[in-house]
């Protein structure tokens, strides 16, 4: 499977923000596209891009910084090369997603939302990922794994920080 | 001779490797020199034999699951492409597998059959006979058909979709809107991830069937961006769909114009709740909307708006092609029709099983899912997603549909069914609840904001025995006020599953320390 890392942090200027913005103002219900299409640009949605949205969309600087904290989606810091997420939904705790968690917190080092000192991987929640026939389930950037255990979950985040980009 | 060989290309197949499975296959086959024409079908939605492949035969396709790349070269050796059943995961003809011939699949009848984004594979097996239906019939007879069918909301609240569209299609002319909720947030659900990954052409079709029936030209698919895939697949077949002219501004030649746009949601559960969706889809806060007005008259950009979940507009394609009356005929009382269940969780066969509402859970549990993955006894039952209530093994036996589920406070919800062992605490279940409503609330009402927190610390007081009887009271009233007081179903349903827990499994809610020293509950 392929690995997707984040895109590398910081490497914005405020015109290539503007052109994301440009690329999507004008469509009706601009701001979740525009918002979308920032982070997958540049990995989270940088500070000085809230009152340019605003100035483009007709919104108050408030209503583009509550519209941007109030979807678990958006980041406005950089996250680690790699998202981790884990299934905390129901059907997973049914098979050990409560152990998981426990352990994969634990082996990191870091707690949800949080990222790893060295930058690889950054840590958080999901509510399902749709694969609850299978669980328990994480996603790393665009992959689901199913069936995950303690023991794979070590094995894949050595995997993914020994490698750049992984080809199997 | 080539040899069609499929592997799944869905969420679930690809979580357990069947990307490795199809690269190995190819390596096999070339080293022995056979040529494969190797097909990315969609699952078929049997998770606990993915990765399945399946072989053409002349006899018909054959499967073999579940397959892990480790297992490709000792299949190869027992004359997989051949055909050739020798193998342990050998598993005969696919439509001759007990747990899919014994389903009545009249939604997803063509999954794991065709490549997903194939509108060859799609209108050989019926693809777009509805729509042509449709596009010779006035907008009056097609919403007569839908009612006809009885079809109801497949999201949860069970609203009748002729209903609905009637309120649309009466509402003068102008700017109207279909809207797909794709927001299939319910643990334990993944039928919309299997439309959508697996025949995508159907949901593009029973949205064009409602934009023609509600004179609506414009569509918006509201996907959760928890889904990566069904987005590359959906956005792959509408392109697909303009390009052979079943969307766009000239349906078929008919003259007749509608478009498709997928918009993805951010991760909050509370969009979908069909107003706060719409709020999103404006590019808003997911604030739920108080109703009246309905959506059906002020709906996105305040445009009458026919809001369904993916599994409503996925039966429609049928109902048109085969008519409203086929569709009725299925079901039992005022369910009508066939319900997708999902079967999830700690379960030795998960996955997808439709069937005419009306079988029981216990035979839906131990008939088709085999009991728990664990080997342990079952204790109960989550089904509806994250607001329904936990049945105890009483409840068991009652048919599911919706008048009846609704009898003994069950939720039918999304049809999503999520088994737990006997391991399982339930005062942690109900505390998650609570804590889920507190992080996914949208925070418009109060009952919901504070009540879920609130909630969330007298379990708490409870299991630490801090007052018992006084916080368990508490506890029954501050679900009370959350039932009734609730703008919408996320704070008004929350309960549901800790009032479960509070009448069915008391004994998990007592205090932990003393239960675990083996004392009595103060």
């Amino acid at each position: 499977m392929s690995q997707t890392p984040s895109p590398v942090a910081d490497a914005w200027t405020p015109a290539q923000i503007q052109a994301v913005i440009d690329a999507h103002r004008e469509r009706p219900g601009a701001m979740l596209p525009t918002l979308h299409a920032l982070q997958d640009r540049f990995g989270f949605i940088p500070e000085a891009a809230v009152p340019m949205i605003a100035d483009a969309l007709r919104h108050t600087r408030a209503e583009v910084h509550g519209i941007i904290s109030f979807y678990h989606h958006f980041r406005t810091h950089p996250a680690g090369r790699n998202v981790v997420q884990i299934c905390r939904a129901e059907a997973c705790q049914s098979v050990g997603s409560r152990q998981l968690e426990a352990h994969a917190k634990k082996a990191l080092g870091i707690d949800y939302h949080q990222t790893t000192p060295d930058h690889e991987l950054t840590l958080e929640p999901v509510y399902c990922l749709g694969n609850c026939a299978c669980g328990p389930s994480i996603r790393v950037n665009d992959d689901v794994y199913g069936r995950m255990t303690p023991e794979r979950f070590d094995q894949l985040t050595d995997e993914l920080s020994a490698t750049v980009v992984e080809v199997k | 001779m080539t040899v069609t060989v499929y592997v799944p290309r869905d969420t679930t197949a690809l979580a357990l490797g069947a990307d490795r499975v199809a690269i190995r296959l190819q390596r096999g086959a070339k080293a022995r020199d056979v040529e494969i024409n190797l097909v990315r079908n969609g699952s078929r939605g049997l998770f606990y034999l993915e990765p399945l492949i399946e072989i053409d035969t002349p006899e018909g396709r054959v499967a073999f699951g579940p397959v892990t790349p480790g297992d490709v070269d000792a299949l190869l050796e027992a004359g997989l492409l051949e055909g050739r059943q020798d193998h342990p995961l050998a598993l005969g003809l696919t439509e001759e597998i007990a747990y899919l011939k014994r389903q009545q699949r009249l939604t997803f009848s063509r999954i794991g059959i065709t490549d997903p984004v194939s509108i060859e594979d799609y209108t050989a097996l019926r693809g777009f006979e509805g729509l042509k239906k449709t596009l010779a019939l006035d907008s009056q007879a097609v919403v007569d058909e839908v009612k006809t069918s009885g079809l109801r909301g497949r999201g949860g609240a069970a609203f009748p979709t002729g209903i609905k569209w009637q309120t649309v299609h009466d509402q003068p002319p102008g700017q109207k809107y279909v809207v797909c909720n794709a927001d299939e947030g319910d643990s334990g659900t993944f039928a919309d991830r299997l439309v959508m990954e697996c025949d995508p052409y159907m949901l593009i079709e029973g949205m064009t069937i409602a934009g023609l029936a509600v004179g609506a030209d414009q569509g918006y698919i509201y996907l959760r961006s928890e889904y990566p895939l069904a987005h590359a697949i959906l956005d792959e077949a509408i392109e697909r769909a303009v390009a052979a002219g079943y969307l766009g501004d000239n349906i078929l030649d008919s003259g007749r114009a509608f478009h498709l746009e997928v918009r993805l949601g951010a991760g909050a559960y509370i969009c979908g709740e069909e107003t706060s969706l719409l709020e999103s889809l404006e590019g808003k806060r997911g604030l739920v909307r108080a109703k009246p007005p309905l959506p059906a008259i002020e709906g996105l950009f305040g445009r009458p708006t026919v809001v369904n979940n993916v599994l409503s507009l996925a039966a429609v394609p049928f109902i048109l092609d085969q008519g409203g009356q086929t569709y009725a005929d299925y079901g039992l009382g005022r369910s009508r029709g066939t319900l997708a269940i999902q079967l999830a969780g700690n379960v030795r066969c998960g996955g997808l099983v439709e069937l005419a509402f009306g079988t029981n859970l216990r035979e839906l549990m131990e008939g088709f899912g085999g009991g728990t993955l664990s080997g342990r006894p079952l204790k109960a039952v989550q089904v509806g997603g994250p607001l329904g209530a936990y049945l105890p093994e009483s409840q068991w036996d009652h048919p599911v549909d919706y008048e009846g589920f609704a009898a003994f406070g069950g939720v039918v919800g999304h049809g999503g069914v999520v088994m737990f062992d006997d391991t399982v605490d339930m005062g942690d279940q109900a505390r998650f609840a609570m804590e889920f409503c507190s992080v996914e609330s949208c925070g418009k009402c109060t009952p919901c904001r504070i009540g879920a927190v609130r909630g969330v610390e007298v379990i708490d007081r409870i299991r630490a025995g801090e007052s018992f009887d006084k916080n368990l009271a508490l506890l029954t009233d501050l679900c009370d006020t959350m039932v009734d007081g609730s703008l919408c179903a996320m704070g008004g349903m929350t309960p549901f599953p800790v009032q479960s827990v509070m009448q069915h499994f008391p004994d998990d809610l007592t205090p932990r320390q003393a239960v675990t020293a083996g004392g009595t509950t103060c």
